[in-house]
């Protein structure tokens, strides 16, 4: 009885369209550059958090160690990486402690390499859906940006736990991790905007990037301070990379310990959304063949 | 024209069949790309014109409009332009030239679960396929029991629906979809699965829909009788354009005239079969006449046999395999199975088997009629349903005296005994 009455309720629902005389949409070849149509990502926001929830259940799903997996993967990194630049090698760590300075970089590394990679192959492994229904395609690599976030509040958590052992008092630079954090989402999703893209056309982005990835994680600061580079001007060019910011801002909330200067900083911030913009812009226009192609 | 659903103007869809890089390999590659850059400049260069990509036209100049309520058919043969119309009403493809103005929801059923993750219950799939399809968390979440009602799968709320049954995960589908409410519903073949009952049920759903809520549908197949009884409207699209606009049984009726095929036999190549499913696959199915040859045309006095060979890949109990014989406008008139004479027959071991069905004389009016073939389970399963896979001929009884051939209305025309006497 109880749904009988939820039929009726559902179809006297007013039809907006009873005496609207303009189209909903019009349906033309597009020209040149798309607008983004942000109103319409909005409108989808639904759509999108229901994405991210299925992203994080099914990453896990069916594994015995499950969740456990998101801490071990970077602890065993950073173990390795510590025993083989800070045992072995000796690089400097700006006077912290290697292991808990390896894992700063880390975790702003991992944030922006998983979201890029996750997200870059999102598209060809939609296939179905998106030559199936229609949606604005934007929320597919979009909805990496915010599962991985999943994997960064692990890492974070993991870090207070270090923090606490080897005796570094929080401060209140750590409030500022949420900025460098909207900054690395902002870079990582740009990034994954144009790979995506042009995975759809060019299945080799799935070989380059990884390679590509491991390339820039050296080139980013991860496994030694940016300070062992000794010109300030070097070291902005060095900050075109945004995610020598990320790195050193990160380092710079926890540690306090950092080489980030307010240059490097507004840098690094100006490239981050150049990046968005670009691969935003790039993903439409790619967008409307996508269908075609896939 | 306020009450117009979707106006369709000079809709053209072009793809570039590129002859340099062959299709075998599917995806371009970067290397493809740089390799023939120089070429490209060279040949801007000279302004030669040789063309290295032929243009194929999927839809050309395409123009109708559609009133709210009204439930369009579309048909025509495979690559008619009929699913590529559908993705550019549906924004997921983007037309060449042309437009249309669509005038409001659009909601779309191409291919059944689509959107449906393997590793998510049934549950998270409804909220899922939902959003994609356009609904708002608030508003499934008010749907979610008739939803699952409809699709009859509470009990599985929460199984991952990659260990649903194929019908179940079609039911989900529909269900979903058909709760949609939106303005415009595009539907693409896809109530050709499923089990007969829930076949008809959710055709009464689009019915419903349609006659009730005063929504536009429209609604490809290659079921002439669905389309027949569902829309009063058809358009028939021939290599990307429209041949025929108008009353379904007309434009059915041309439709079958011009493609009727005279085949007698058709089978499927082992390997790449989709006439079948895991346990079951058909082979090959032929129209014999009383002598066992092949033949498309019969002799209303004589029998028509029907002989089709399948295999079992994994034993089935409760199975049955038949035939359905439907004339050309669509309307059914008959259905038989290999178990009506013997209800043992039901239990399938593997191996290979050849059934031969014959239909008595004297009994099918003169006409064209086409055959479908079925197996399943009745009411639990369908295993495979293939419409209209032979087309066949009644011919005129030839009586004597010119007015015993005239027409006659009715679906049959059996052959009766008749007893006079003088009182």
């Amino acid at each position: 009885m109880l749904s009988q009455t939820s039929t009726v309720a559902a179809d006297v629902d007013p039809r907006p369209s009873a005496g609207a005389t303009s189209p909903t949409f019009r349906i033309r070849p597009t020209k040149g550059w798309p607008a983004l149509n942000l109103r319409e990502l909005w409108q989808y926001r639904d759509l999108l958090w229901i994405l991210v929830e299925r992203n994080i259940t099914v990453i896990y799903k069916q594994t015995a160690l499950g969740m456990i997996w998101v801490g071990l993967q970077p602890l065993i990194g950073a173990g390795v990486l510590s025993v083989i630049f800070g045992r072995i090698a000796k690089l400097p760590s700006d006077g912290a402690p290697y292991p808990l300075f390896v894992f700063c970089g880390l975790t702003a590394w991992n944030y922006f390499s998983t979201t890029a990679q996750r997200s870059s192959t999102s598209l060809i492994n939609n296939a179905q859906l998106v030559s199936k229904v229609y949606f604005p395609r934007m929320l597919i690599p979009l909805s990496h940006t915010f599962s991985t976030l999943i994997d960064f509040a692990v890492m974070l958590v993991m870090i207070f736990i270090f923090m606490t052992v080897y005796g570094i008092p929080p401060t209140l630079r750590l409030a500022a991790i949420p900025g460098f954090l909207f900054l690395t989402a902002m870079a990582a999703t740009g990034v994954a905007f144009w790979f995506s893209a042009l995975s759809v056309k060019y299945r080799d982005t799935n070989y380059a990037l990884p390679l590509f990835l491991q390339i820039w994680m050296y080139a980013s600061a991860v496994v030694y301070p940016t300070s062992m580079i000794a010109s300030e001007r070097l070291r902005s060019l060095f900050a075109l990379n945004p995610v020598v910011g990320f790195v050193e801002g990160f380092r710079w909330a926890v540690l306090g310990r950092s080489a980030l200067t307010p240059t490097m900083f507004w840098i690094t911030a100006g490239v981050s959304v150049f990046v968005l913009v670009s691969g935003a812009f790039f993903f439409r226009r790619t967008e409307r063949k996508f269908a075609d192609i896939i | 024209m306020s009450d117009l659903a979707l106006s369709v103007a000079n809709l053209s869809k072009s793809f570039n069949i590129d002859h340099r890089w062959n299709g075998l390999r599917g995806h371009r590659t970067l290397h493809d790309d740089l390799m023939n850059l120089p070429r490209r400049v060279f040949a801007r260069l000279r302004q030669s014109h040789r063309p290295t990509s032929e243009t194929f036209w999927a839809l050309k100049n395409v123009s109708f409009d559609v009133k709210q309520g009204e439930v369009l058919g579309i048909i025509g043969a495979n690559g008619a332009g009929k699913s590529t119309l559908l993705k550019i009403l549906n924004r997921i493809t983007e037309p060449t030239g042309g437009g249309a103005d669509i005038y409001g929801r659009v909601g779309s059923l191409l291919e059944v679960g689509t959107g449906f993750h393997p590793e998510l219950t049934g549950r998270e799939n409804v909220f899922l396929n939902g959003a994609i399809l356009g609904m708002r968390r608030a508003e499934i979440k008010k749907k979610f029991d008739e939803i699952v009602a409809f699709a009859e799968i509470e009990k599985f709320l929460d199984t991952p629906v990659k260990r649903y049954s194929s019908g179940m995960y079609v039911r989900l589908a529909f269900a979903v979809a058909a709760h949609l409410e939106p303005e415009i519903l595009l539907i693409d073949e896809v109530l050709s699965v499923g089990d007969a009952r829930f076949q008809k049920k959710s055709l009464e759903k689009m019915e419903e829909v349609a006659a009730n809520d005063g929504r536009t549908v429209i609604f490809v197949s290659h079921s002439m009788p669905t389309v027949a009884r569902l829309c009063p409207r058809t358009i028939w699209l021939r290599g990307g354009e429209i041949a025929a606009d108008g009353p379904s049984d007309e434009v059915i009726q041309k439709y079958s005239n011009v493609t009727f095929v005279d085949q007698e036999r058709l089978s499927w190549p082992e390997g790449l079969s989709n006439a079948g499913v895991h346990e079951l696959k058909f082979k090959s199915v032929a129209l014999l006449d009383k002598n066992g040859r092949p033949t498309t045309h019969f002799d209303y006095s004589e029998p028509i046999n029907f002989e089709l060979s399948y295999t079992v890949h994994d034993s089935l109990s409760f199975c049955r395999i038949g035939f359905l014989v439907h004339s050309m406008d669509g309307t059914p008139v008959f259905e038989v199975y290999d178990v009506d004479e013997d209800v043992k027959g039901g239990r399938r071991e593997p191996g290979s088997y050849l059934i031969r069905c014959e239909v008595p004389g004297d009994l099918l009016k003169p006409g064209r009629y086409s055959l479908s073939l079925n197996a399943g389970i009745p009411g639990i399963k369908n295993l495979v349903r293939l419409d209209g896979v032979l087309q066949f001929s009644v011919e005129d009884p030839a009586l004597p005296g010119a007015a015993m051939n005239l027409p006659r209305v009715g679906v049959i025309r059996p052959k009766t005994k008749w007893f006079r006497k003088t009182l």
